[in-house]
């Protein structure tokens, strides 16, 4: 399809121009998440789009589907009353660093262990736009921030090896730079019945990069190229080679029971016995 | 219009709340109306316990007991605790296992082994709370005995009905020995 | 008569799971909290049974998050709670009134702040239920005193919950909630259910908040190809986020309008005794039972004594209110707090007659002699 077509299709065009700032990969990742959509071939009728708050948040809003924009971190929790209404329905959440791993860290987790048929697509830019450039758990130790001038103290989380260990069936890690792979990392996600889970490493140029001496996108996705090792490459490397770099692609995959199936087998369990 | 006030009381676990459920039940199935309220603390069970029951013939505003007509001891600390709640020419029912110390009061007193009643009947301790109603019911004629065995057996789980059965005819049968003596 | 089966007993918590199921819910999400976990579990054993959905979440805030997911995505939804996790669903409920789903809030009040006595009764709630959330929003709560009227007050809730696209908050508190009452439960099939108008335009040029008749937007479900935008962002009848304060205005205005403008008033009270009535009393949910018998004994001993009832904390029944303390000598208003209605009433009163409050914040219920000892007190000043 192409870029006009899939502009008609999947998104309002009324809505358009985006707020995001001249070189932030949100646009990047909205175009993936949309060529996903069409690659997997989803339903766009039973399909809803659910974010919480910051930049990355504001995608479905420029995106013709159902589409809920609900509290800050909160929209793992929302999509799982839509899911749970409707199971029949395809539900996606869009979040960003701040929104599903420091305020909304606790349903990340949960929403995880409970293994619910969601496709999560987290807009990583490692830090907060919306609100002018402070640390989330996300930065990296001693980068700076607004609120990190000496830079920042806190350890960074590894997000996609902590939705694993909280039992996420499908786990992934892409970046703005590495596009095609990307679409591919979101579709097999929307294939995979369970918890699905794709890390998406962005640019924010704005703040993080004028912070952080990366002033410009190109650096920054430069950057990006060459610090990512795809998974099969990585498995030949030593821990120590792989400092400082960070892992992409398919990290994780299983099958285990999905959480609205099981549910519907306490739904049959329930009216039987009345009988 | 009758009205009548109870509240049994004792350590969290010894099923009084469920007890004041049944009386309560119990005295709807007679037609009269009843509200049932309770207090517990933290603990499931051990802790202090207390179920409160009105019956009336009439609408019961106030849910609350203030001073009660029947009292059902079953822990000392309780009995210390409400005993000065009773009217003067209320009832008061302790479990001697549990109660050692009556105080003096100007009305009715019953002193009975209800908890070594239980075990000795049934083999099980469990269902003190049923021999209690038992008895409590024998002694004051508060509901019907068809109403609370009716109440008992829709509240127990199904294979406890004989069990209780058997606790709830303990119950009625100590209350029988006592008014009897108290005829003689 | 030792089998009649006419009535039956049960709390107000178990009742309100009754009214739930009556009244059409189909979803629960909530979070294990004294006093009103009863609700939850049996909502948990029921809910299967009608083919709902129960799910306790990992915090109070995910479970009213779930229920307004659950409720865009058609079905009627509600979450149970008390004060602490109250406060923690505030921002959501916000929402909820913002991007007008549909929901049922229920409260057990228990006695706080902070964690205070989780298993003691208060009426401390009420004017959190008006406030909690910041943000000029509108909300309906309603507060029942006894079981049957849990029942159909939590009926109410989701009608009304429906029909105008609100949150709407139903207050028990502990004595109500934790109760048990002989009553008589309607048949379901007899109970008025009241269900969202779903809209009939072609989803083309659909205006998911453009208002019907009532000020109230038709309401989709997600799914229903609609392709509809919700947000809590100040927006205007397309659902889109607007930056404009003129839109913003005409938001928030018709947000309180519908709820206002409904006919019949959404704002009720119970009257009792009130047509000669000198000194009335103003209680609401438990408290109230006390002050109806405080007022009839009042009436036995001569004092021309009345009970005014807010079933509807909010809206308050102001016009009730206000035409009562035009013809009474004085109004006590007994509350489990240290004065919330006491304050809509000095409001709504506008100085029209003397305000006496009665306080407790022992944990207790305030008793019949305790108001009947006020209004004795205040009838020897009146006379």
């Amino acid at each position: 399809m192409s870029i006009e077509e899939l502009l008609e299709r999947y998104t309002r065009r009324d809505k358009l121009p985006h707020i995001w700032c001249p070189g932030c990969g949100n646009g990047i990742i909205m175009g993936a998440v949309i060529r996903a959509l069409d690659q997997a071939g989803v339903d766009q009728k039973k399909t809803v789009i659910v974010s919480g708050i910051g930049c990355s948040s504001r995608a479905p809003g420029y995106m013709k589907f159902d589409t809920l924009h609900t509290t800050h971190g909160r929209a793992l929790a929302y999509a799982t009353g839509v899911k749970l209404a409707r199971p029949e329905l395809k539900v996606v959440v869009l979040t960003g660093d701040g929104d599903c791993a420091a305020i909304g860290g606790n349903h990340l987790i949960h929403a995880a262990r409970r293994n619910i048929d969601l496709t999560v697509v987290v807009f990583n830019n490692d830090i907060y736009g919306m609100t002018g450039g402070q640390y989330s758990p996300l930065t990296p130790q001693g980068s700076y921030a607004t609120t990190a001038p000496y830079g920042t103290v806190d350890r960074n989380f590894d997000l996609c090896e902590l939705v694993k260990a909280a039992g996420g069936t499908y786990v992934a890690r892409g970046t703005t730079y590495h596009t095609r792979m990307l679409i591919d990392l979101i579709s097999a996600g929307l294939g995979h019945k369970g918890f699905s889970f794709i890390e998406v490493v962005s640019q924010c140029p704005m703040y993080y990069g004028r912070k952080n001496k990366l002033a410009s996108a190109v650096a920054m996705l430069e950057w990006q190229k060459e610090h990512a090792v795809p998974v099969k490459a990585a498995a030949k490397l030593t821990p120590e080679q792989l400092k400082g770099k960070f892992v992409i692609g398919e990290l994780h995959r299983e099958e285990a029971p999905e959480y609205t199936e099981v549910y519907a087998e306490v739904v049959a369990r329930a009216r039987g016995e009345e009988k | 219009m009758s009205t009548t006030e109870v509240r049994l009381s004792g350590f969290g676990g010894q099923g009084l709340i469920t007890a004041g459920i049944i009386l309560a039940e119990a005295a709807i199935l007679d037609g009269k109306n009843a509200v049932q309220s309770q207090s517990y603390g933290p603990e499931a069970r051990g802790g202090a316990s207390k179920a409160e029951v009105i019956i009336s013939d009439g609408d019961i505003e106030y849910p609350k007991v203030g001073d009660a007509d029947v009292f059902l001891a079953m822990s000392q600390a309780a009995c210390d605790k409400y005993a000065k709640a009773l009217r003067p020419s209320g009832v008061l029912i302790v479990d001697t296992d549990h109660v050692k110390n009556v105080p003096a009061f100007s009305g009715k007193t019953y002193s009975v082994p209800i908890t070594k009643i239980a075990v000795r009947e049934t083999g099980k301790e469990l269902v003190a709370n049923i021999v209690a109603l038992g008895v409590l019911v024998g002694l004051t004629g508060l509901v019907s005995r068809e109403a609370l065995e009716t109440a008992v057996l829709d509240r127990v789980p199904p294979k406890t009905k004989d069990l209780n059965k058997q606790a709830l005819a303990a119950g009625f049968a100590a209350a029988e020995e006592i008014l009897g003596k108290e005829g003689e | 008569m030792a089998n009649d089966r006419r009535a039956q007993l049960l709390s107000g918590n178990e009742a309100c799971v009754r009214g739930a199921l009556a009244a059409g819910v189909r979803f629960f999400a909530g979070y294990p909290i004294t006093p009103s976990t009863e609700i939850a579990e049996g909502l948990a054993a029921a809910l299967p049974k009608v083919g709902g959905t129960f799910i306790q979440m990992e915090d109070e805030i995910a479970s009213m998050g779930a229920v307004i997911g659950a409720s865009l995505a058609g079905v009627k939804a509600m979450t149970a709670t008390s004060g602490p996790g109250f406060s923690l669903k505030q921002e959501n409920i916000g929402f909820a009134a913002m991007a007008e789903v549909p929901c049922v809030i229920v409260d057990v009040q228990r006695y706080g702040p902070s964690t205070g006595l989780p298993t003691s009764p208060a009426q401390g709630d009420i004017m959190q239920a008006r406030w909690g959330t910041h943000g000029d929003h509108p909300i309906i709560a309603l507060m029942p005193a006894s079981v049957r009227e849990t029942f159909d007050l939590t009926v109410e809730a989701f009608n009304l919950a429906e029909e105008l696209r609100t949150p709407v908050i139903l207050l028990l508190d502990e004595i109500v909630g934790h109760m048990r009452e002989r009553v008589e439960l309607p048949p379901d099939e007899s109970v008025h259910v009241v269900n969202r108008t779903k809209p009939v335009e072609d989803p083309e040029t659909f205006q998911p908040y453009k208002p019907g008749p009532n000020l109230v937007p038709p309401m989709p479900a997600f799914g229903d190809g609609y392709h509809f935008h919700v947000t809590g962002l100040a927006h205007d009848e397309s659902g889109f986020p607007t930056g404009r304060g003129q839109d913003a205005d005409r938001l928030v205005r018709r947000l309180h309008a519908k709820i206002q403008n409904r006919k019949p008033p959404v704002a009720r009270a119970e009257e009792w005794q009130l047509e000669d009535a000198e000194i009335v009393v103003v209680a609401a949910g438990s408290v109230a039972r006390s002050a109806r018998a405080a007022v009839r004994e009042a009436r036995v001993r001569g004092i021309k004594a009345g009970l005014l009832r807010p079933i509807t904390a909010w809206p308050f029944p102001e016009n009730e209110v206000r035409e009562a303390a035009r013809r009474a000598a004085a109004m006590i208003v007994p509350e489990l707090n240290l004065g919330q209605i006491v304050r809509e009433v000095e409001r709504v009163s506008g100085g029209e007659t003397k305000i006496v409050p009665l306080n407790r914040i022992d944990a207790e219920l305030i008793t019949p002699a305790e108001i009947l000892e006020r209004i004795q007190e205040v009838a020897a000043h009146v006379d």
